[in-house]
């Protein structure tokens, strides 16, 4: 009787405890999705930060310059003491001259070898090749601007004599290079996911491997492949280091690819480099170029986006 | 009577096949490209750094002579910049990764919290650049600090960081889970003790992953305005300071012909972390990844 009288206080004590315990328990598990949630927010506020802190400096730079000057001008030389010109064109110009140079040379390399791990390799060589792309693509890029810098120009040199020393060529072939990786995995993770009925139907009338490639696997993949360009594409764009070591700062309106050239990008790092204090006009003008970069990579990543989902074929 | 004739078909098949042979080497080939790509870039920066590199170099300041220039300070605010983007980034990434798993239900607002970090993710860093410098540096008054260069990197690996931290915590099956509710334990006991003991090895892989990248970005720093020739050590969160990147940068921007050495020596240190930090990475996911 006397130790079934103890069980029932401590159980009661217990139950106190528990009740006590519960109550911290309910507001953790309360508290926790909130707190989760709040983190999340940080994302949202990051986009709401990078979109207004463009638009309001950007605003402000419009303030002293015209926006039609801006978008059509064709000369942008902000450093001319007197009368300084702010028109895109050439950054633009320059911007593209690289991201083409550096599609011509990533898109046939990185569809070629996707192809060839994706329908010819083995599974060690694939284990093998895979691991060697993951690390071009962690390359820091300020490594592949030296290697424009000091490689890639003074090679191009020696075959085309009247190269500069700060060119368009160079710094688009690393950019290039640096993008390829990104299109060969993706490409491949498109490839891949082709079924192997497909293949083997194709094979079974007589198919080689080369027409199952081209024929059957690329035509299925294409969505995923051209979505992997686009994005790369959009990479290329943003590219900041190899273009600014190699590239030059010469803001020009032309199609040459030999001379030094000024892309967006370059163009910031050039004015964050020097010494234009806060507020000038120069200051504000790093933010309408950010802003135009920043309109620019957006619209490719939903391209690449819609891409991928509006002509993906489901098997 | 014959419907085909041999000798047509052979002729036809022989030359398919044949072209079949040629395309698999030029695909072959094409791979090639980027690995020998790769091996001209290690091989070039090990001949021009491997002279300079020494225990002088490590310990020196910056300098304007080439003889004497050292990497002390920027590597030593490499590490400050990671001891603040390691923790931010991770507990932000991760406490994302977690909300958007296990709490958010499906509505339009975590939908588009999903459809921006999937364009955060593209968006150049140099854009991350002007947000620090607009926001951290100036509205926040940090000024050209650890902290606010640390804030700004963080922000732009987060994308990188929520999404592998998705992935890990995708691939603990749901018996885990139920198993966990069944014996009468709350969500968030599920979670902390059940969900992410298991997805700790693939979120730390991810995470590494996604700090060596940040170790290696240079663009924000030059927004910021990181200043390259510093002759002391930070010695907290709110000083000054330089990193590995800008120092190259710096170096490699410079005409004579000595700094390109120095940038190449700069170059094998920068490459030594990341190589440290990618086997770290790589230990991690053969070491205690499980499969389900």
């Amino acid at each position: 009787m006397v130790s079934q009288k103890e069980n029932k206080t401590t159980s009661v004590q217990q139950l106190i405890a528990n009740s006590r315990n519960q109550k911290t328990k309910k507001i953790v598990e309360k508290a926790m999705p909130a707190l989760l949630f709040s983190a999340a927010l940080i994302s949202i506020l990051t986009t709401f930060g990078i979109v207004f802190t463009l638009i309001f400096e950007t605003f402000e730079f419009f303030k002293r310059v015209s926006i039609t000057d801006f978008l059509f001008g064709t000369q942008w030389l902000p450093f001319s003491g007197k009368e300084p010109l702010f028109g895109i064109l050439p950054l633009i110009a320059g911007t593209l001259k690289v991201t083409l140079i550096a599609v011509v040379v990533a898109v046939p390399f990185g569809i070629a070898s996707a192809i060839y791990l994706s329908e010819y390799a083995n599974e060690k060589t694939r284990r093998t090749v895979k691991p060697i792309l993951e690390v071009l693509a962690g390359v820091p890029t300020i490594v592949y601007g030296f290697f424009a810098l000091t490689f890639v120009t003074p090679m191009l040199q020696q075959i085309i004599p009247g190269l500069k020393l700060f060119n368009a060529l160079s710094p688009g072939i690393v950019v290039g290079i640096m993008i390829l990786p990104m299109i060969t995995s993706l490409s491949e993770d498109a490839m891949s996911s082709v079924p192997n009925s497909m293949r083997e139907g194709a094979l079974a009338l007589g198919a080689t491997k080369f027409e199952v490639a081209i024929k059957v696997v690329l035509p299925a993949a294409l969505s995923g492949i051209i979505a992997s360009v686009v994005l790369a594409i959009s990479r290329a764009i943003g590219e900041t280091m190899i273009v600014s070591l190699a590239g030059g700062s010469t803001p020009k309106f032309d199609l040459d690819v030999t001379d030094s050239i000024q892309t967006m990008t370059a163009y910031i790092v050039q004015v964050s480099t020097g010494d234009a204090g806060y507020g000038t006009t120069i200051y504000y003008s790093i933010y309408s170029v950010g802003f135009t970069l920043f309109i620019f990579t957006l619209v490719m990543n939903l391209l690449a986006h819609y891409i991928s989902k509006r002509f993906r074929e489901v098997y | 009577m014959r419907y085909m004739d041999d000798s047509v078909v052979m002729k036809r098949m022989t030359k398919r096949i044949t072209f079949n042979k040629v395309w698999k080497t030029l695909f072959f080939l094409a791979t090639t490209f980027a690995l020998v790509m790769l091996a001209i870039l290690l091989y070039r920066i090990v001949t021009q750094g491997i002279d300079y590199l020494n225990f002088d170099f490590l310990t020196n300041f910056a300098s304007r002579f080439a003889d004497k220039a050292g990497i002390k300070a920027a590597l030593v605010g490499s590490l400050w910049l990671m001891g603040v983007v390691a923790p931010v980034s991770i507990i932000l990434g991760v406490g994302t990764a977690i909300y958007l798993e296990e709490y958010a239900k499906k509505n339009r607002l975590n939908d588009f919290i999903r459809m921006n970090i999937s364009n955060l993710a593209g968006v150049p860093s140099i854009v991350f650049g002007l947000l620090g410098l607009t926001i951290f540096v100036r509205m926040m008054e940090l000024g050209k600090s650890i902290l606010a260069a640390g804030f700004t990197m963080s922000l732009l690996i987060l994308p990188v960081i929520i999404v592998a931290a998705q992935e890990a915590i995708r691939a603990v099956p749901s018996e885990q889970r139920e198993a966990s509710y069944g014996m009468g334990a709350t969500k968030w006991q599920t979670i902390l003790r059940v969900v992410l003991p298991a997805a700790i090895p693939g979120i730390l892989t991810g995470s590494i992953l996604a700090l060596s990248r940040a170790i290696g970005e240079t663009a924000p720093l030059v927004v910021i305005g990181i200043p390259v020739i510093l002759q002391f050590l930070p010695d907290n969160l709110l000083s000054q300071f330089t990193a590995l990147p800008m120092q190259i940068y710096d170096w490699a921007k410079r005409p004579q012909e000595a700094f390109q050495y120095v940038a190449a020596a700069g170059i094998l240190v920068l490459m030594t972390v990341l190589l440290l930090m990618n086997s770290i990475a790589i230990f991690i996911r053969n070491k205690f990844q499980k499969r389900y």
